[in-house]
């Protein structure tokens, strides 16, 4: 290859990283003082971008100046940084107090009504920003041209992070960031206001993330779309880089840049799986990345997210789990075919919410990835009885296996890894599963998938299949359920409680996550076979982040320290999609309202609601 | 454009009076007045706005025209429900499900996305039910996994390949670049191309393949890496946002000059709209330039769209439109709700369209809709067709023996 | 009967030299307290022994066993229980529940799915709690105990492994003077009692000297001084670089500021 190709491949990996960086240190800003893995960053980057294409226009009549056009997208930045202002005031001031996984859902919630907003506002049409005056061209290097608005992409990078060491090493405000990050607490006993330097770092977060979107628009079309391609993207940026740390998330982005430019040309055809495998290689040699810094340990001890006392059933319990099956099992008498349906997915779903609880909420281990175990247990079983003609019984008896055992391989890693940065490995595993079924044609159908997944002919009727999920579905919560009041739940309790205590004691910490880990990979995974065979096919979106998000806004719904509200959340998230999807086109923003309502009005969920009406009557 | 969607349970459960209305108005001033038959329309409402609420439109339009004409089968009314797929094949297979035994329809039509489409199409075999496939692209519905259910409408991949191929009969670049989305239409077309390219052009050599991610192409990188290999002339895949980004970064890079290119749907309304005036010109395209369709039939349909939506029509419009009156003829011919009784109809059913004659043809259950093959050009701030001409579909089938091949083996 | 042996433990950061050539020896049911101004390396010791760091040259050796460079939780499979400066519970179980999870863990019982995990081994998880005049609190949950109590659990906890020996960092940090005493008197107790050797590191100069029954002084990473309380608050070396001249005031201030342990 001449040497003119490979500069300016560099350079569009550049130019692409310097985008990439601007987005990305607001990300891993607010994250660095609030704590909140912001997912709607990813909307506030598109409302850039939008933003850009309405106003850009606009300035550009009045004179096709190079300066109008960059007070345009400034002015685009700015509005987006307010609407971040508008964001922590409304929703997440109330929700500091939350755990931090709801503060999560959250703002899950807002993506889903961001996308239906601007898909209100401005169209289901694409809508292409002007070029911007004056760069419009292309200049030469060695002998290949290059667009001069990359070659200005190239500097923004650089700029902006000298802009933000400025800010942060030469303000107070920037002075207190850096302190907030560090250390949250301190900055509360120092009777900083807190509330104002949330508030001004959600409007800088937000604003670069606009900005980030308000430059791209000479590049690439406002779409609504944008949010969800940019922001795992970002998340594997700030990742690598060490969340919190803006330099790190520089230094990863060059990365990223590189690895995508240079990917294209020896590995066409799996950039995003590059991507990811890049991230779970620097986590596993790296754990808080390249330049993030562990989380201090907690200097006084605090009562730890997820279930707290597991209880037995007392009477009022027992009397409702019996009332609950009963009414599952008396169903096929009494309701239509679609009601079956709805059952048999909320069984499917309980039983893939119960053991991503027995994760998060016993084991406080959260994982953003469990869809992947719940997809490959149906990709399993799926493939066995279209590829190998296989009945459905021994396929049903695959899909844990295969759920399971993915689960010990990517768990051996994983359980290396605590809190955020072990919640991303397991986005970035799942995401490797995703692409690998995605894009393995020959075998996985590819993104068509495999239909033709039907249960055996003695369960082919709804009925039958019906109490064949209740009976494995029911069967596999209670055992899983025992477990959690075994030696082993404990343990697993014990070592989130206090890894230091549990290992004094004893305990091989990491053996039993990781045991715990296949497990509930094992559990995922026949709900996952149960799934296919409901449906008939199975396809890549079983192994999504939607669905790994669906999944924990069950259990975040049901209340991540009871040991059955993720049972109640399961069907309440299901039920409210049910409801909302027929409604109106804009289903999503209602199933986003209602999220964020959710979480405001039962901050502890609503298994955690019924036991707080307990505990009072 | 309507936001509500028109189902009867929506329009109770949102209490709006909107739909509700439309419902009863329907009914009131058509001539039809049976009982309404009930067919459920399932499809990316939300996700895919740009090709889908064009698309119900013209079905809202042309269900509206045949009932006011007295309806179907003797005089009852067509009635779609339109529900929203959740651009998932498990969200589609429970709505599918929902408008099956709840919403009592006969049958389904619709869907957008292959994945989705080819769930509800297995799901229809499992039920014993008709599924109308109308804009799924994908060549399996009707290939390896189609089934007795499932009948598709729109030109599948293989078709629109196929006659951009043959457009390119004649010329003499022999080195040959794909860029192509890398999910499985993207994929599919690839291979197409590369099976019929040479039946055009003999000795051509793939020098290139670029498969950038759905909605997330590295427009730099790829734009560098097809420079590289020094092609005479492109074969893109690349739509929407991808395509937009792509084209930009190439017209600055220089990528399209005195290179030959075919393109796959650029020519659609759906994606030549959001390019504006960086719309390249001179590629050769399959698409639709309503404007030009000089049928009377069409004409007709195009004022009456532009007059009660005040938009201009897309290819989904044309579609739904086309879509409604093969399925009033159906139900015409087959004179029952029965799904054996259709699905025994529908084979080898010629259907008069805004497009001309449309047949579907029994062995693959796949129907002759052709569409436009011409070259782009821009006119004003926006791009348009030229030396545009309407390719029957016919013409460019999967020849028999390939679809027999297919067929049983499933 | 030596039960610990310490034979020239080395351990560096960075160019820091934590520990240099640190060897002791510790019988059974002696109480071993080190002593040393802030960044001495006490804690760097301590966690040597413990299996926390990986020394970077010398043995340790328990009961004539090598376990140098063991990890933690098989040092504590050796009969080494261990607290911590800052009491390391399991906050979401009950008092009784978190000495029956160490007792299940000893047993070598933690991964049975079977059973029933508050089932077991409560009757001597009561008896431990007994020792340490616990057993009234035993359901409550420990997180409403006062800091003092949830020190005695912890200790309870770390008898579960029915020790021979038992590591304490800074046992009696962060707690009212009174408490202090008793606690230390109530490790005495069961120390010699069952014949188990302590370990300690400790700020507080009237615990050291009250309960210890031999010392060792630490200072940059090296021993300076060893012996009985009163030899070491008779050696001059001592007295010059730790103790002070004016004597107990000034060790105390030392003991403050050492509160932040370097490697806690």
């Amino acid at each position: 290859m001449e040497p003119g190709f490979l500069v300016v491949q560099a350079l569009s990996g550049l130019a692409s990283a310097s985008s990439l960086f601007v987005i990305a240190s607001g990300l891993t800003l607010v994250f660095g003082v609030t704590r909140i893995v912001n997912f709607a960053h990813g909307s506030f980057y598109m409302l850039g971008a939008y933003m850009a294409v309405t106003i850009v226009p606009w300035l550009l009549e009045f004179d096709r100046s190079p300066w109008l056009f960059f007070i345009g997208v400034l002015a685009s930045a700015a509005v987006v940084g307010l609407l971040g202002v508008a964001m922590e005031l409304l929703l997440l001031r109330r929700i500091y107090k939350v755990p931090e996984l709801f503060q999560l859902l959250a703002t899950f919630g807002v993506v889903l009504m961001v996308q239906d907003a601007v898909l209100k506002i401005w169209g289901p049409v694409d809508i292409a920003g002007p070029r911007a005056p004056g760069l419009r061209h292309g200049v030469y290097i060695l002998d290949q041209r290059f667009p001069a608005y990359e070659l200005f992409l190239i500097f923004v990078g650089p700029v902006v992070l000298g802009l933000l060491w400025l800010l942060m090493h030469r303000t107070r405000f920037g002075i207190l960031i850096r302190a907030a990050t560090r250390d949250r607490e301190m900055v509360g006993a120092l009777g900083v206001n807190q509330a104002l330097l949330f508030t001004g770092t959600l409007f800088l977060g937000a604003f670069l993330a606009g900005l980030g979107g308000a430059l791209q628009i000479p590049r690439v079309s406002a779409s609504g779309q944008m949010d969800i391609s940019i922001i795992t993207e970002v998340f594997v940026v700030t990742v690598i880089g060490g969340m919190g740390s803006v330099t790190g998330a520089f230094l990863a982005a060059l990365l990223i840049g590189q690895l995508q430019a240079f990917g294209v040309l020896i590995f066409p055809k799996i950039t995003l799986v590059l991507v990811f495998l890049l991230m779970a290689a620097v986590l596993v040699v790296k754990p808080w990345g390249l330049l993030g810094r562990p989380e201090a340990a907690a200097g006084r001890a605090a009562l730890p997210e997820g279930i707290l006392h597991p209880a037995p059933f007392d009477h009022v319990g027992r009397l409702i789990a019996l009332l609950a099956v009963a009414a599952v099992l008396v169903l096929p008498l009494f309701g239509d075919a679609y009601v079956m349906k709805v059952v048999t997915e909320v069984l499917v779903f309980a039983l893939a919410a119960f053991s991503l609880n027995f994760l998060v909420g016993n084991g406080g281990i959260v994982s953003f990835g469990h869809a992947a175990y719940f997809g490959l247990g149906a990709y399993a079983a799926g493939l066995l009885v279209t590829r190998l003609g296989l009945p459905m019984e021994p396929a049903l008896l695959a899909a844990p296996i295969a759920g399971g055992a993915f689960a010990a391989l990517f768990g051996f890693f994983v359980v290396r890894l605590s809190g955020i940065y072990l919640a991303m490995l397991t986005l970035a595993f799942a995401q490797i599963a995703y692409a690998v079924c995605f894009q393995w044609v020959e075998v996985t159908g590819g993104d068509n998938g495999v239909v033709g997944v039907w249960p055996s002919a003695w369960a082919s009727s709804r009925h039958v299949y019906l109490y064949l999920v209740a009976a494995c579905s029911i069967g596999a919560i209670l055992a899983l359920r025992h477990v959690l009041y075994a030696p082993f739940g404990a343990t697993l309790r014990a070592a989130r409680d206090s890894e230091q205590r549990a290992d004094a004691i004893g305990v091989d910490v990491r053996t039993h996550r990781w045991l715990g880990f296949t497990l509930a990979g094992a559990a995922a995974g026949l709900a996952g076979g149960l799934y296919a065979f409901s449906k008939g096919s199975i396809d890549p979106t079983l192994l999504s982040i939607p669905m790994s998000v669906d999944f924990l806004a069950m259990i975040l719904l049901g209340g991540i320290q009871t040991v059955m509200g993720p049972l109640l959340g399961a069907a309440a998230f299901h039920a409210i999609k049910d409801a909302v999807m027929p409604l109106t086109d804009y289903w999503r923003f209602l199933l986003g309202a209602a999220i964020i309502a959710l979480v405001l009005i039962f901050p502890r969920g609503l298994g955690g609601a019924y036991a707080a009406l307990r505990a009072r009557a | 454009m309507t936001d509500l969607t028109i189902t009867r349970r929506a329009a109770l459960a949102a209490g709006g009076g909107l739909a509700a209305a439309s419902l009863v108005g329907l009914r009131a001033q058509g001539q039809a007045t049976g009982a309404p038959i009930r067919i459920g329309e399932l499809n990316s409402y939300s996700r895919m706005a740009a090709f889908s609420v064009p698309y119900r439109n013209a079905m809202q339009l042309a269900a509206d025209t045949i009932n006011r004409a007295g309806g179907v089968m003797g005089g009852r009314p067509l009635e779609f429900v339109f529900r929203d797929d959740g651009s998932a094949p498990g969200d589609a297979a429970r709505v599918a499900e929902d408008l099956l035994t709840r919403e009592n329809c006969a049958f389904l039509a619709g869907t957008f996305l292959s994945n989705v489409g080819l769930a509800v199409a297995d799901l229809a075999n499992q039920r014993r039910k008709l599924f109308v496939a109308t804009e799924p692209l994908t060549d399996a519905i009707t290939m390896a996994q189609g089934n007795r259910y499932t009948f598709r409408i729109r030109p599948s991949t293989y078709m629109q390949t196929r006659m951009l191929v043959e457009a390119a009969r004649g010329k003499t670049q022999k080195r040959w670049a794909i860029v192509a989305p890398n999910y499985e239409y993207g994929q599919s077309a690839a291979a197409n191309f590369k099976r019929l390219i040479g039946n055009s052009i003999p000795g051509v050599e793939i020098v290139a393949e670029q498969y950038p991610a759905l909605g997330r192409v590295d427009a730099g990188a790829t734009v560098g890496a097809l420079l590289q290999a020094r092609p005479d002339a492109i074969f893109n895949v690349l739509f929407g946002p991808d395509l937009t980004a792509f084209v930009r970064e190439g017209n600055t890079r220089g990528l399209f000059e005195r290179r030959f290119v075919l393109s796959l749907l650029t020519g659609e309304p759906e994606y030549m709209l959001p390019l504006g005036d960086e719309c390249p010109e001179g590629w050769i395209v399959t698409g639709y330039p309503w404007e030009q369709v000089e049928n009377a039939q069409h004409k007709a349909y195009v004022d009456a769209y532009r007059a009660r939506f005040n938009d201009t029509p897309r290819k989904g419009s044309l579609l739904g439109y086309v879509t409604v009156q093969v399925i009033a003829n159906l139900l015409n011919k087959a004179n029952s709700t029965d799904s054996e009784a259709l699905v025994e109809a529908f084979k080898d059913l010629r259907s008069d369209t805004v497009v001309g004659p449309v047949t579907m043809r029994g062995l693959d259950q796949q129907s002759t809709m052709g569409t436009w093959v011409g070259e782009t050009v821009l006119r004003g701030r926006a791009g348009t067709m030229r030396n545009s001409r309407y390719v029957d579909g016919a013409e460019v089938m999967f020849p028999e023996e390939e679809v027999r091949a297919a067929r049983r083996s499933a | 009967m030596t039960l610990l042996t310490v034979d020239g433990l080395n351990k560096s950061f960075g160019g820091v030299r934590a520990a240099r050539d640190v060897s002791f020896e510790l019988a059974a049911g002696e109480m071993l307290a080190i002593i040393g101004p802030n960044g001495a390396g006490k804690s760097t010791t301590f966690n040597m022994v413990g299996g926390q760091l990986r020394p970077d040259s010398g043995r340790v050796v328990l009961g004539g066993e090598d376990i140098t460079g063991r990890p933690p939780r098989e040092v504590c499979r050796m009969r080494v229980g261990r607290t911590f400066q800052v009491a390391q519970t399991f906050l979401s179980m009950s008092v009784v529940q978190n000495v029956q999870m160490a007792l299940i863990a000893q047993a070598g019982r933690t991964r049975e799915m079977a059973s029933r995990a508050t089932a077991l081994y409560r009757a001597e998880a009561l008896a431990l709690l007994g020792k340490v005049g616990m057993e009234a609190e035993a359901d409550r949950p420990i997180g409403e105990l006062a800091y003092g109590d949830v020190k005695r659990v912890e200790l309870a906890i770390a008898l579960a492994a029915a020790p021979r020996l038992l590591l304490m960092d800074e046992p009696t940090a962060g707690m009212a003077p009174r408490e202090r005493a008793s606690l230390m008197q109530l490790t005495a107790g069961i120390a010699r009692q069952d014949g188990i050797g302590v370990l300690f590191t400790e700020h507080d100069m009237d615990a050291v000297f009250a309960h210890a029954d031999r010392i060792l002084v630490l200072v940059r990473g090296e021993i300076i001084a060893r012996g009985t309380p009163e030899e070491v608050r008779a050696d001059d070396e001592v007295k010059r670089v730790y103790l002070g001249t004016t004597g107990h005031a000034a060790a105390h201030r030392a003991a403050l500021r050492a509160r932040k342990p370097v490697h806690g």
